[in-house]
C-alpha cells in the first residue's frame, strides 16, 4: 500500500492490521512518534491526519485515508515550526519522550483555535501525558507560539 | 568508633557490593589514577585530555556528561561544570554520555546512603563518609542515582576543564615562544594579548594532550563564572523538539530484528509449560526463546517488527508458577502491619530516652497515629527496553540505563563473557525515576541477543508487561507517637516505619551469590524521618525491614517518598493537638538550622500563609532529603467536579545553585510527580499478578489537574544538595495536610482518592 508520509509517497508492505505506529517506526524509520501504551491513553505517538491529530498507535495503517505528518515534517529549510521554536524558547522538554505528542497536538490546537485560552489548552493537551511534569512550561510555549500566530 | 565501624562493616554497599565485585578495600586501589576511558576510541586528529574532555583537530570539542539523562538536566549542567573552566560556550560543545567505566565513578551516592542526616558534620562521621564515597572508584560504581550527579561532579569535573585549559596554554605557549602566564583562554581559542595573536583549541589539541599536565590547578571564583550559577539553554532541548531518534527505543541498527518479553507476573514464580505453536506459525516470528534467570521466568520473542513480537507474545499461552510472595494486597499489608507491630528494627536516631519520657505521660498529652502507603510503579512514559549484539564472542549493549558499569558486570555473570568484551552505550532515557537503575531489561535483551544468530536484537516491552513486571516502590506502614509539652512543643517523639529493604530486593537480583549475606540496616527504610532537623529533646526514629519477597527498588527520593508523608502529616497532627499553627511549630523546632527556618519562611510569605481565599485551604510539608532542604504549600478548593489543586509554592535550599532555571523545573518535575502518587496511584496485587496494567488504571496528574507553581530557590545552605528528587518529599504531605484544612478529613492512606475525588 502507498502512504503519504511528510510529503513523500512511501511504499509499504505491512499486514493491514499493523499499527500505524509501528509501520512508522520500524518499517519506515520515522522515529519521532513515541509508543508510550499501545492503546491511545496518553499520547506520545500522535501524528496528524490530514491536519487532524490521531493516536497512530491505535490507527491500524488499513484505516489511513489522509495525508500524515509527523514531528519530522514540522520543521522547513532547517527552520524550526513556531510551536517547535517556542518549545525551545520556553525550554520545555525534561525526558523529552512525550513531547513529540505533546507538539503534534498543539499544532493541530493552534490551527483550530489560533489563540487557545488556559481551558481550552487543558482540553485539548488533557490526552497527552507527561511524566517529567512539564505542563506548565506547555501552557506557556502554546501561549508563546499563539502570540508568535501559527 | 566502635559503632561507626560496625554501621562500616554491615552496611550494605560497603559490605556486599565491593565483595560481589570482587575487591577490598585498599589504600593503593584508591589512591591509583584512574585510566582514561576515551583513549581507545578515538578518531584521527582527536585528543583526549581526561575522561571528560575530547578535542579534535577540526576544531570540535567533546564534553563526557557520564552520568544518565532522563530529563533532569545533568548533561547541560555536567558539561557547564567542564565549560566553564575550560572557557568555552555551551554552543560550542557536544556532548555525550561517554562509555561505561570505572573512571566516572560516583563518590557521592555512597557518601549519601551514610547513616547520617545531612547537617551532621564531626571528624567521625566526615571520614566515613570519604570512606564510603573512595569505595565508588574501587568498585567502579558508575551509577545516577541519590541526587548526587552534582554533588559529586563539581570539583573533579571543573578541575577537568582547567586541566585541559592549561594544558592547551603550554602548547601555545611553546608554539608562540611565549610566558604561559601572560596567555588567556577564550571561547575555544588561547590568545597572547600582547602580539594580538590567538590559536584555536582545534589547532593545539594533538601537541596540547601530549603535555605533562601542571599538577596545582586553580579553580575560578564564583564571582568569575560565566556559565554556572545561571540558568543555561539545554544542549538536548532542539533533539528534544525535533523528535530526534535519541532514546533506547529509538536504536537503528544494520539487520537488526525485533523482540519482546512475557515474562511470569507473579513476580519471580518460575514457568511450569508453555504452548508457542500460533506464535511460531506467525511468518513475521523468527524464534521464541525461554528465559530463567535472576530477573524472571518466561519467553522472548523474536521477529521482523516490533508489533508482530507484541502479538506473537500474546498468542502464547503459560502455565505460570506461584508467587514467592502472599497472594493478595490484603495479606501483604498484614504482613507489614504485622511487623510494624512486633516492634524492632534498627535505630538510626537516638536521642534522650523517650521510654521515660512516655512512661509518665499523662493521656492528653499523648499523639498517636498510624499511616500506610502502598506499592507504586515507575510508569516512565519510555517502556522498558534495550537492544543487544552478540557477535564474534564480544556483546554491545544499547541500553538506556542509570548504572553502566553495573550493566556490564550483570550480563558478565549472566553470559560468562569477561567485562572487556561487554560494551554498553548509554542512549538518552524516556524517564527513569530509579527504574533504569536495574538491570533486567539489559540482561533480557542479552539472553536474546545470544539467541539471535549475530544480529542486533532491539527488545521493546509492552506497557502491560512493563508495568506489572517493574521493580516497585515499597508499600509501608508506620507508627508515631509523640508527647507534648506544656507549651505545646514536643518533648519525645517516637517513631517506626515498616517496609520491605530496597536494598536487599536489588542485591538479590543483581547480585543473586550475596543474596542470603547479611546487609546490615537498610537506610532507605527510615530516610526522609530520621534525618529531619526538628529539635525534639528524645527521639527515636526504628526502621523495621519486612521480609516479603515482591521485587522492590529506587523510586524517585526512594525513602523519602513515604516518610515525608508520614512525619510531615504526623506534624501537622501535633499542631492540631497542640492548637498551634503547622507551619509556626515547624519554625520553632528547627530554629538550630537557620537554612530550614529561611525556606519555611519564605513559602509562608509567598503563598500568605494563614490568609485564606474563600473555598480555599493550605497545607504546608518540609522535608531535608538529599542535602537540599525544601518547603512546599498546596492549596486546595472544592469544586463541583471534586477537589483541585489550585496553587503550589515551594522554596528549595539547594546550597549552590548551578543551573537555576533548571532547578525550579526540577522542583515542579518533582511535585508533580509526589502529587500524582498522593492523589491516586497504587499497586495492588490479586492472586500473585499486579492489577494494573497501562495507564488508564495507572494514571498520573494531567495538564488540566496541574496547578500554578511558584518557586524559589536559596543558597543559604552551608552544602551543595541534590536537584532531581527533591520536590518529591514534601508534596503529598502538603497535599494531604491542605485537605485536612479544607475538609476537616485527616487522611492516613495513600493514595488519597480513596478517600476523596480530586477534579
Amino acid at each position: 500500500m502507498k502512504l503519504n508520509v511528510n510529503g513523500a509517497e512511501r511504499e509499504l508492505n505491512v499486514p493491514d492490521d499493523m499499527p500505524l505506529l509501528w509501520a512508522l517506526r520500524d518499517t519506515l524509520n520515522i522515529k519521532g512518534p513515541k509508543f508510550g501504551c499501545g492503546v491511545a491513553a496518553c499520547g506520545s505517538c500522535t501524528v496528524l491526519m490530514d491536519g487532524n491529530p490521531i493516536r497512530s498507535c491505535v490507527t491500524p495503517v488499513s484505516a489511513v485515508s489522509g495525508v500524515i505528518t509527523t514531528i519530522e515534517g514540522l520543521e522547513k529549510d532547517g527552520k524550526l515550526h513556531p510551536v517547535q521554536q517556542a518549545w525551545f524558547d520556553e525550554q520545555v522538554a525534561q525526558c523529552g519522550y512525550c513531547q513529540s505528542g505533546q507538539i503534534m497536538s498543539a499544532v493541530a490546537l493552534l490551527t483550530e483555535i489560533p489563540n487557545p485560552t488556559d481551558t481550552e489548552i487543558d482540553q485539548a493537551m488533557g490526552g497527552n501525558l507527561c511524566r517529567c511534569g512539564t505542563y506548565p512550561k506547555i501552557r506557556a510555549a502554546i501561549h508563546r507560539a499563539a502570540g508568535a500566530g501559527v | 568508633m566502635g559503632r561507626i565501624a560496625t554501621i562500616a562493616r554491615r552496611t550494605f554497599l560497603v559490605g556486599a557490593v565491593a565483595i560481589a565485585g570482587g575487591v577490598a578495600f585498599g589504600y593503593y586501589q584508591f589512591k591509583k589514577p584512574v585510566n582514561n576511558p576515551l583513549k581507545d576510541g578515538l578518531a584521527d586528529g582527536e585528543a583526549t585530555f581526561n575522561p571528560y574532555v575530547k578535542i579534535a583537530s577540526d576544531g570540535k570539542i567533546t564534553i563526557i556528561a557520564p552520568r544518565a539523562e532522563m530529563g533532569q538536566g545533568i548533561m547541560t549542567t555536567l558539561a557547564a561544570l567542564v565549560a566553564e573552566e575550560l572557557e568555552v560556550g555551551l554552543d560550542q560543545v557536544t556532548v555525550e554520555h561517554g562509555p561505561a567505566s570505572g573512571a566516572y565513578f560516583n563518590s557521592g551516592v555512597l557518601a549519601e546512603n551514610a547513616p547520617y542526616a545531612s547537617f551532621e558534620h564531626s571528624m567521625i562521621k566526615d571520614s566515613f563518609r570519604s570512606v564510603m564515597g573512595a569505595m565508588g572508584k574501587i568498585i567502579s560504581l558508575q551509577i545516577t542515582g541519590g541526587s548526587t550527579s552534582t554533588v559529586d561532579a563539581f570539583e573533579k569535573m571543573r578541575h577537568a576543564g582547567a586541566l585541559a585549559r592549561e594544558m592547551l596554554k603550554g602548547a601555545a605557549a611553546k608554539e608562540l615562544g611565549v610566558d604561559m602566564a601572560t596567555l588567556k583562554a577564550e571561547r575555544g581559542a588561547i590568545m597572547d594579548p600582547a602580539s594580538g595573536k590567538s590559536l584555536t583549541y582545534g589547532a593545539l589539541a594533538l601537541k596540547a594532550a601530549t603535555i605533562e599536565p601542571p599538577s596545582d590547578i586553580k579553580l575560578k571564583d564564583r564571582k568569575d563564572w560565566k556559565l554556572l550559577g545561571k540558568s543555561q539553554p539545554r544542549v538536548d532541548m532542539r533533539a528534544k523538539v525535533t523528535g530526534a531518534p535519541v532514546f533506547g527505543i529509538d536504536v537503528s541498527l544494520p539487520d537488526m530484528v525485533y523482540g519482546t518479553v512475557k515474562m511470569n507476573p507473579r513476580l519471580g514464580g518460575r514457568m511450569k509449560s508453555y504452548d508457542a505453536k500460533a506464535a511460531q506459525a506467525m511468518p513475521a516470528v523468527i524464534k521464541v526463546v525461554e528465559i530463567d534467570c535472576q530477573f524472571g521466568h518466561g519467553l522472548g520473542v523474536i521477529a521482523d517488527n516490533t508489533w508482530t513480537a507484541f502479538q506473537a507474545a500474546d498468542a502464547i499461552t503459560v502455565e505460570w508458577g506461584e508467587a514467592p510472595y502472599p497472594a493478595d494486597t490484603k495479606t501483604i499489608m498484614g504482613v507489614i502491619e504485622t511487623a510494624l507491630n512486633a516492634g524492632g528494627g534498627t535505630a538510626l536516631r537516638e536521642i534522650g530516652d523517650v521510654s521515660v519520657e512516655f512512661a509518665d505521660a499523662p493521656q492528653d498529652r499523648l499523639v498517636e497515629a498510624t499511616y500506610s502507603v502502598p506499592f507504586l510503579a515507575h510508569a516512565a512514559m519510555e517502556p522498558m527496553n534495550a537492544t543487544a549484539q552478540f557477535k564474534d564472542g564480544k556483546l554491545e549493549l544499547w541500553s538506556p540505563n542509570q548504572g553502566p558499569t553495573i550493566t556490564r558486570f550483570v550480563c558478565s555473570n549472566m553470559t560468562g563473557l569477561d567485562q572487556d568484551d561487554i560494551t554498553v552505550h548509554t542512549t538518552m532515557m524516556g524517564g527513569a525515576f530509579g527504574r533504569r537503575g536495574e538491570m533486567d531489561f539489559s540482561g533480557y535483551a542479552t539472553l536474546l541477543a545470544m539467541a539471535a544468530d549475530g544480529k542486533p536484537v532491539k527488545v521493546t516491552w509492552t506497557r502491560e508487561e512493563d508495568m506489572k513486571h517493574d521493580l516497585y516502590r515499597p508499600a509501608a506502614m508506620a507508627k508515631f507517637k509523640a508527647r507534648l509539652g506544656a507549651d505545646g512543643i514536643p518533648t519525645a517523639l517516637d517513631a517506626a516505619s515498616a517496609s520491605p529493604s530496597v536494598m536487599r530486593s536489588v542485591v538479590r537480583r543483581n547480585m543473586p551469590s550475596m543474596a542470603s549475606a547479611p546487609l546490615g540496616p537498610d537506610k532507605s527504610i527510615t530516610d526522609g524521618a530520621f534525618n529531619q532537623p526538628y529539635g525534639i529533646a528524645n527521639q527515636s526514629v526504628r526502621g523495621i525491614d519486612v521480609d516479603l519477597m515482591i521485587p522492590v527498588s529506587f523510586w524517585r527520593s526512594v525513602g523519602n517518598s513515604q516518610n515525608a508523608f508520614f512525619h510531615e502529616s504526623f506534624m501537622d497532627e501535633i499542631a492540631l493537638a497542640a492548637k498551634m499553627d503547622p507551619a509556626q511549630l515547624r519554625l520553632k523546632l528547627m530554629a538550630d538550622h537557620p537554612a530550614a527556618a529561611k525556606a519555611v519562611e519564605k513559602v509562608m510569605a509567598m503563598s500568605g500563609w494563614g490568609k485564606e481565599r474563600p473555598g480555599h485551604a493550605k497545607g504546608i510539608a518540609f522535608c531535608l532529603s538529599f542535602g537540599s532542604w525544601v518547603a512546599e504549600v498546596v492549596e486546595v478548593t472544592d469544586t463541583a467536579d471534586g477537589i483541585r489543586i489550585t496553587n503550589v509554592w515551594a522554596v528549595a535550599d539547594v546550597g549552590t545553585a548551578l543551573d537555576p532555571d533548571n532547578i525550579k523545573a526540577q522542583i515542579i518535575s518533582g511535585a508533580i510527580f509526589g502529587l500524582s502518587a498522593a492523589m491516586g496511584q497504587e499497586i495492588t496485587f490479586s492472586d500473585g499478578m499486579v492489577e494494573q496494567s497501562n495507564y488508564p488504571d495507572y494514571d498520573a496528574m494531567r495538564i488540566y489537574q496541574t496547578p500554578e507553581f511558584h518557586v524559589e530557590v536559596h543558597e543559604n545552605a552551608e552544602d551543595m544538595g541534590g536537584v532531581g528528587e527533591i520536590g518529591t518529599p514534601p508534596a503529598a504531605p502538603a497535599l494531604a495536610n491542605a485537605i485536612f484544612a479544607l475538609t476537616g478529613k485527616r487522611i492516613r492512606t495513600l493514595p488519597l482518592s480513596k478517600e476523596v475525588k480530586f477534579a
